[in-house]
């Protein structure tokens, strides 16, 4: 879970100017672009780079070792290992996506109804924010998908739920600040409505701490929902999600250990590739932000 | 500081009251019937008439609710349907192995983490700073299932060196006066206790704190870092002192701070990351017990849990944001 | 200085970690023990009020019916009674008791105390009834029959080691179902003493007395010197629970586990190319398919419920993913008498099935639904979603379009067994007892008197001939007669096409070489443990 985010307590800045150039000369960002880059090339690309189909059975070519013919093996239905990976790319990055989308489109709307209405309104939301918190995550998130039903898209919104309360708290951290500055002020003595102050003054500079947060924790999404996969609560067969392959995997690791490596190497390397893109911008945008809580 | 305490403690009544609610209204949504779960392939409808009717399923939901709650504030959290044994006693048994080892990889995050944070930004920009970010980013990065499995074929299986699950020896037999394996066996006196559940304790630690620990240790770089470059740290390099006395006597104690509530953040993930880990190392701890009892829709069970673990998750970030406090005087809360 | 004796404490501190303790537990003991390693933990082990299968493992090693089945079969034979007799018109079960035999606590068995223990099953004014006691799931009725519907059996002490059971219609599967483990006799001062339940602290006169069980981690067993049936051969039974199978198979490797009590067939070639280990498998006792709705949709007619059959090829699948489990063509695996030897599965026709659908009117196919779930079964080792992945992908073959669903067990089985769905469901059965009518009667019979399918014949089969072929042969106490009825009515089933049928899974265990005397039984229970010994 992303951890070392916004501060309390930190001095109001205008969101950094980002310049290209700033940004590629960090060499960790410029890692992490390339990783998260051949990721989502491989996702756009799959069918170019497999000729594989990632679900088609074959029990001639069971538990296949990796070979010129198979790439990364094949598994117990004889399908294609590396077509799965690749073609699970998509699957993980939608999650990613998603998940993380929906956690921060949330966790914005009760942060900045909390932070900047304050009182009553604040003291409610955010009691409900640590309910949410206190919640062992991965139990809730079984949960919610228990109630849905097991499919790749409840697992989405089940991780999503689970992370909005930290979107939550460092947008609402954020507008308390900002309410209080002069321009805002401003504003509203000019007579501006709290809509067009939302919309004008406030939003913006959330935008800068909203896209850290999201990038730092999208691994995390993919992460947790392959955790919720391998309870069986999340991708229904034959999805080739990798954290279902790693669940089914995992029961082939001394005889097969392909089938559960590649996914979980693939996992490994998209994750560290949005963490490290997720460094270089917190880095860049506001390096106050890294190492203060 | 003492008013601070009392509205930090006239918060838990509603948080809790908030995730009883959570609970029981989740775990009552859940489709699927309890009594046919219980029953299984088998079973006639009458039996499931009756069974629910024993059960109190047949009430309306708020009564069942108010029942519960009502049974929780005096600390009965009623009989698992599972097993029909008290839940408290359930509890009970597994709670001890689930602190014993998120305590155990808590240490280990704490330790390793500012050990390879602080060495790391003693020598920035070395191959010892950059090696061990990477090995970092990568601990960060891995799924702790799959850190787990890793790690038990490969210590357990492959290099035989540690055992392959369980808490202690199957030839020992534990004397239980806490339940927690390596603290009973401390408590008896019985050295073999000792040894066998602290190798048992081993390999579930590293994967659950690994997580932990690589956050630790990127935090406490980069406050290091930051600390390293202040006024105070370049007076007291002018005046002369060793630069290892610069570290541990000044640097370390103001960079400890953000590190504290870390570690307060991450004690949610290590009970809730528990789960996993002792379902792969078969430990008898209440992650284990918790998820059984979901996937068994054995809904006093689950509530139990959950209230127990929201609690001390509650009471620990209490402690956590008191030793910060303590620490630094500076802060204001609103 | 110091710094360098930190060090070298710390490395010889890991060094030690690692290198005491590595002898194995067994080295330790001058005790034989045998450690079974098992993927849950118990939920009780009061013989009347559990259903599960772990339950039952342990339970089996503690407790013996009135008779027991014979060992490797589901026969029956002497078990507590030494002999019995069936009256002419199947109705009177008179049972003569083994004499000098006690219970673990004592107490001695005899026809009293073995009434006063089964009295709870069928005696509604019993204070420990166990028909309606809370969250309890019992065989009770199941073997007794029900107070309410007035068809309880009823129970007599003749003598002081003769029992006898007068039913109110004849039932020959009486026998059987007695000799089950969830009939096991408890000692009735331990129920007394422990208010009903004795579930935690069971007290029985079998082979292995109770010790200790910790929740979650093990149970352990010691040898009862006294048994009936000869002194056990080791001391102590340990069952620990492990959820990982790959973790069992690497504590069998290493001599932490003697017995695995499941393989999947994923370690099946492991455990045979190692020679320290030993592969024991036998027929299931279990049948698996994919069950239709054969009230409704497609499957109303029999054509294309045949023409499922062809589409997919059983062979492929159970070789593939079930490492050679039997194919399946008609009700009940072949391991069960009354199984018609001269009915073959279906074969993998793929014109044929197109055929018969082109003639019930579907020449393009049909788009349905199939429900499925994740876990394994015990008729179904690589679980529900597995199964459904590989049927579907035959099926798209002829033009038939399935959409699966997967459901978590709870919410599967309540629509499965509850609402009228329609298309496609895995289905599965485990025997009971080891008599057909436990398969073909519960699983495709038709309730007449209640107008309804039988709660367990979930495709909602209905075909009168064979209702009254099986009516026929649970009346029939004559086993010639009854295996000849069953024949027929499989013949009859495979015809009519109710599931899909697919295979019966072997049962397979695996142990250390050094493990002589295990044997497996149908019912997949460890009896006749007093007959394993280490060497």
């Amino acid at each position: 879970m992303a951890t070392d985010v916004v501060a309390v307590g930190v001095r109001r800045r205008r969101v950094a100017a980002l310049s290209w150039r700033r940004l590629f000369s960090h060499s960790s960002f410029v890692v992490g672009a390339a990783i998260v880059a051949g990721v989502v090339a491989a996702a756009l690309l799959a069918p170019l780079v497999t000729s594989y189909n990632p679900i088609e059975q074959s029990f001639r070519d069971q538990l296949l070792q990796p070979s010129r013919g198979h790439l990364f093996g094949t598994d117990e239905f004889g399908r294609d290992i590396f077509a799965r990976v690749v073609y699970g790319a998509r699957i993980a990055l939608i999650v990613g996506v998603v998940a993380d989308g929906l956690a921060a489109v949330l966790g914005v709307a009760l942060g900045v109804l909390s932070g900047y209405f304050g009182r009553r309104v604040d003291a409610v939301l955010m009691r409900i924010v640590d309910v949410v918190l206190a919640f062992p995550y991965l139990l809730l998130a079984m949960i919610v998908v228990a109630i849905l039903g097991p499919s790749l898209i409840n697992a989405m919104i089940a991780i999503g739920i689970v992370y909005t309360p930290q979107f939550a708290r460092v947008v609402r951290g954020v507008v308390l600040q900002i309410k209080e500055e002069d321009f805002v002020e401003a504003a509203r003595a000019e007579g501006a409505g709290s809509l067009r102050i939302l919309g004008r003054h406030i939003l913006p500079n959330i935008l800068s701490p909203i896209i850290v947060m999201a990038t730092l924790t999208v691994g995390y999404m993919i992460v947790e929902t392959a955790g919720l996969s391998f309870l069986g609560l999340g991708a229904s067969p034959p999805t080739p999600e990798w954290g279902s392959m790693l669940a089914t995997g995992r029961s082939f690791m001394l005889t097969a250990p392909w089938i559960a490596t590649f996914p979980g190497l693939a996992i490994l390397v998209t994750v560290v590739g949005f963490n490290l893109i997720g460094d270089g911008l917190r880095d860049l945008l506001d390096p106050r932000l890294r190492g203060r809580q | 500081m003492l008013r601070f305490l009392r509205w930090r403690l006239l918060q838990l009544g509603p948080v809790l009251l908030g995730v009883s609610i959570l609970v029981f209204f989740g775990m009552h949504l859940i489709p699927g019937d309890v009594a046919q779960l219980l029953l299984g392939d088998k079973g006639t409808d009458a039996d499931l008439q009756r069974m629910r009717h024993q059960l109190g399923l047949d009430q309306p939901v708020y009564i069942q609710y108010f029942r519960f709650l009502g049974g929780a504030l005096q600390g009965d959290f009623g009989e698992s349907i599972r097993t029909r044994q008290p839940v408290i006693w359930e509890i009970e048994q597994a709670l001890p192995v689930t602190v014993e080892l998120s305590l155990a990889a808590l240490a280990f995050a704490v330790v390793a983490g500012l050990l390879i944070g602080v060495l790391a930004a003693r020598f920035p920009h070395s191959a010892l700073d950059t090696g061990s970010m990477v090995g970092v980013l990568v601990g960060v990065s891995m799924p702790v299932f799959w850190t787990g499995i890793l790690l038990l074929i490969v210590f357990g299986g492959i290099l035989g060196w540690l055992p392959l699950g369980g808490v202690v020896d199957g030839s020992l037999t534990v004397r239980r006066i806490t339940g927690a394996p390596l603290l009973d066996g401390v408590l008896t006196g019985s050295w073999p206790i000792v040894w066998s559940a602290g190798r048992h304790l081993v390999l579930p630690a590293l994967a659950l704190g690994a997580t932990a620990m690589a956050a630790i240790a990127r935090m406490a770089r980069s406050t290091m870092l930051d600390v390293l470059g202040l006024d105070f740290i370049r007076t007291a390099r002018a005046k002369g002192l060793a630069e290892r006395r610069v570290v541990s006597r000044h640097a370390l104690r103001n960079a400890l701070l953000p590190v504290v509530t870390l570690v307060g953040l991450q004690l949610g993930l290590l009970l809730s990351g528990a789960v996993l880990t002792e379902t792969i190392f078969a430990l008898p701890g209440l992650g284990r017990l918790a998820i059984t009892s979901v996937l068994a829709r054995d809904y006093p069970m689950v509530q139990g849990v959950v209230l127990i673990a929201a609690g001390v998750f509650v009471v620990a970030n209490l402690l956590v944001d008191v030793l910060y406090v303590y620490l630094d005087p500076r802060v204001r809360y609103q | 200085m110091k710094r360098v004796g930190l060090w070298v404490g710390l490395g010889l501190l890991i060094v030690g970690l690692i290198s005491v303790g590595r002898g194995g537990p067994a080295e330790a003991q001058a005790q034989k023990t045998l450690v079974i390693a098992i993927g849950a933990d118990q939920t009780g082990m009061d013989p009347q009020t559990v259903q599960n299968n772990e339950s039952g493992f342990v339970m089996s090693t503690i407790f013996d019916s009135l008779v027991n089945y014979r060992p490797g079969s589901s026969e029956v034979g002497p078990g507590l009674a030494e002999s019995w007799t069936v009256s002419p018109d199947g109705k009177v079960f008179t049972f003569k008791l083994r004499h000098g035999v006690k219970f673990h606590d004592g107490t001695p068995m005899d026809a009293r105390t073995v009434a006063e223990d089964l009295d709870r099953a069928i005696n509604p004014n019993n204070p420990c009834f166990v028909p309606t006691r809370k969250g309890v799931d019992t065989y009770d009725e199941f073997t007794f029959g029900s107070v309410k519907d007035n068809s309880v059996a009823k129970m007599t002490v003749l003598d002081d080691f003769t029992l006898r059971f007068t039913l109110p219609d004849p039932s020959a599967p009486f026998l059987s179902s007695l000799a089950m483990i969830w009939q096991g006799i408890m000692s009735p001062a331990a129920t007394k003493q422990y208010n009903c339940d004795a579930g935690q602290h069971p007290v029985g006169t079998g082979p292995f007395k109770f010790v200790e069980a910790v929740r979650n981690d093990h149970i352990t067993v010691e040898a009862n010197p006294n048994y009936w049936g000869g002194r056990p051969k080791v001391d102590r039974i340990i069952f620990r629970i492990v959820p990982e199978s790959a973790t069992r198979m690497l504590m069998l490797e290493r001599n932490d586990a003697q017995i695995l009590a499941d393989v999947p067939p994923s370690d099946y070639a492991r455990v045979q190319n190692n020679k320290a280990l030993q592969l024991y498998k036998q027929a299931g006792l279990t049948i698996l398919g994919v069950a239709m709705s054969n009230d409704l949709g497609p499957f109303k007619d029999r054509r294309v419920r045949q023409a499922m059959n062809y589409a997919v090829d059983k062979d492929a699948i159970n070789q593939g993913l079930y490492a050679g489990a039997t194919t399946a063509s008609q009700g009940m695996p072949p391991v069960l008498w009354g199984y018609n030897k001269s009915v073959a599965p279906y074969p993998y026709d793929v014109a044929k099935a197109k055929a018969l659908l082109a003639e019930a009117g579907y020449p393009n196919g049909f788009s349905t639904d199939m429900m499925v779930y994740a876990n394994p079964r015990g008729y179904n080792p690589i679980g529900g979603a597995k199964l459904g992945e590989a049927v579907q992908s035959y099926l798209t073959k002829v033009g038939v379009n399935v959409k699966i669903t997967q459901y978590e067990w709870g919410a599967y089985l309540a629509r499965f067994r509850r609402q009228p769905w329609e298309g496609f469901a895995i289905a599965g059965w485990s025997g009971d007892n080891g008599d057909p009518d436990n398969f073909l009667g519960d699983l495709f019979e038709w309730d007449i008197a209640n107008g309804r399918a039988r709660t367990n014949n979930t495709s909602r089969h209905h075909s009168p001939a064979f209702d009254r072929l099986i009516r026929d042969a649970r009346r029939t106490t004559d086993q010639t007669k009854r295996a000849a009825l069953y024949e027929q009515a499989n013949k009859l089933l495979h015809d009519d096409a109710a599931w899909v049928f697919m295979n019966h899974t072997n049962q397979v265990r695996a142990a250390r070489a050094n493990v002589k005397g295990f044997v497996l039984n149908p019912l997949q229970m460890f009896f006749n443990m007093e007959l394993v010994s280490l060497e």
